[in-house]
């Protein structure tokens, strides 16, 4: 168990809503269901090895209600973790930490995540519907 | 700590014999610097996989196939697989060692994690493997 005799700080519901929590707490989430998305990624390119068949079955799956929906949320935290990862690497050099600026580019990465999810799924609907 | 600093005084052990074992495990920044360069590789890989995924939105199985059968596109979905295992496999950790508090909890999940990666990317790389050598 951790050793709760050190000072621990407070829950996350005391704290006021701000930016850069939420930029935080998406990343790992995201990163979490991405690990999870990989898998499905093998599983497509084993299906493609497996022959026509499976790879019918993997289409079928991925083009269903539910596969699309699952789809889309994978491209949105593809995108966010994709541009919130850019933005700490940003970071890592030493650059954009005063708090304005940090603010900025939280906000940057959520609102680049949704619009290159909008650009990649309009691309797949006009390009005759998905699947 | 202060039942520790009387022992302290009364062992006549020297100070090094203590320190001896208990410092870096010459790890150092491996783990941050490799998530970083796995994070560059994957900036690109990841980009090139969307527009390449897009581009087989309604392709048949021949045509996918044919797809990744083609030497550089073989090529970078490897290298974007087992990029993509290790980077989860870095960042899992940390997400495991900050919320996991139960130590063999803890140590039975990270191994968990990196035999499901390695099983993972080897899976990807075997049927890659296949599909361009047409085995």
């Amino acid at each position: 168990m951790a050793d709760t005799r050190r000072p621990l700080s407070p829950h996350l519901q005391i704290y006021r809503w701000q930016v850069q929590m939420v930029t935080s707490i998406l990343h790992r989430a995201t990163g979490i269901a991405l690990a999870a998305g990989t898998l499905v990624l093998v599983w497509g390119l084993l299906a493609l090895a497996g022959g026509a068949d499976s790879f019918a079955a993997f289409k079928a799956c991925a083009g269903s209600p539910l596969g699309l929906l699952l789809l889309f949320g994978w491209t949105w935290a593809f995108f966010y973790h994709l541009c919130n990862g850019i933005r700490h690497l940003v970071q890592d050099t030493g650059a954009g930490y005063t708090i304005a600026q940090f603010v900025r580019s939280s906000w940057l990465s959520v609102i680049g995540s949704i619009v290159l999810t909008v650009i990649v799924w309009a691309y797949v609907l006009t390009a005759g519907g998905a699947a | 700590m202060s039942a520790n600093a009387k022992d302290l005084s009364k062992d006549l052990r020297n100070p090094i014999k203590r320190a001896r074992g208990l410092g870096s495990a010459q790890s150092g920044v491996g783990h941050w610097w490799t998530q970083r360069v796995t994070a560059v590789a994957l900036v690109a890989l990841g980009l090139w996989l969307v527009v390449t995924a897009l581009g087989l939105l309604h392709a048949d199985y021949a045509t996918a196939k044919a797809t990744v059968a083609r030497p550089w596109n073989a090529l970078l979905l490897i290298a974007f697989v087992v990029a993509a295992f290790w980077h989860a496999v870095l960042g899992l950790q940390v997400v495991i060692e900050d919320y996991v508090h139960t130590r063999w909890k803890e140590v039975v999940l990270l191994v968990l994690i990196k035999f499901l990666a390695v099983l993972g990317a080897l899976a990807s790389v075997l049927a890659v493997l296949r599909i361009a050598l047409g085995a």
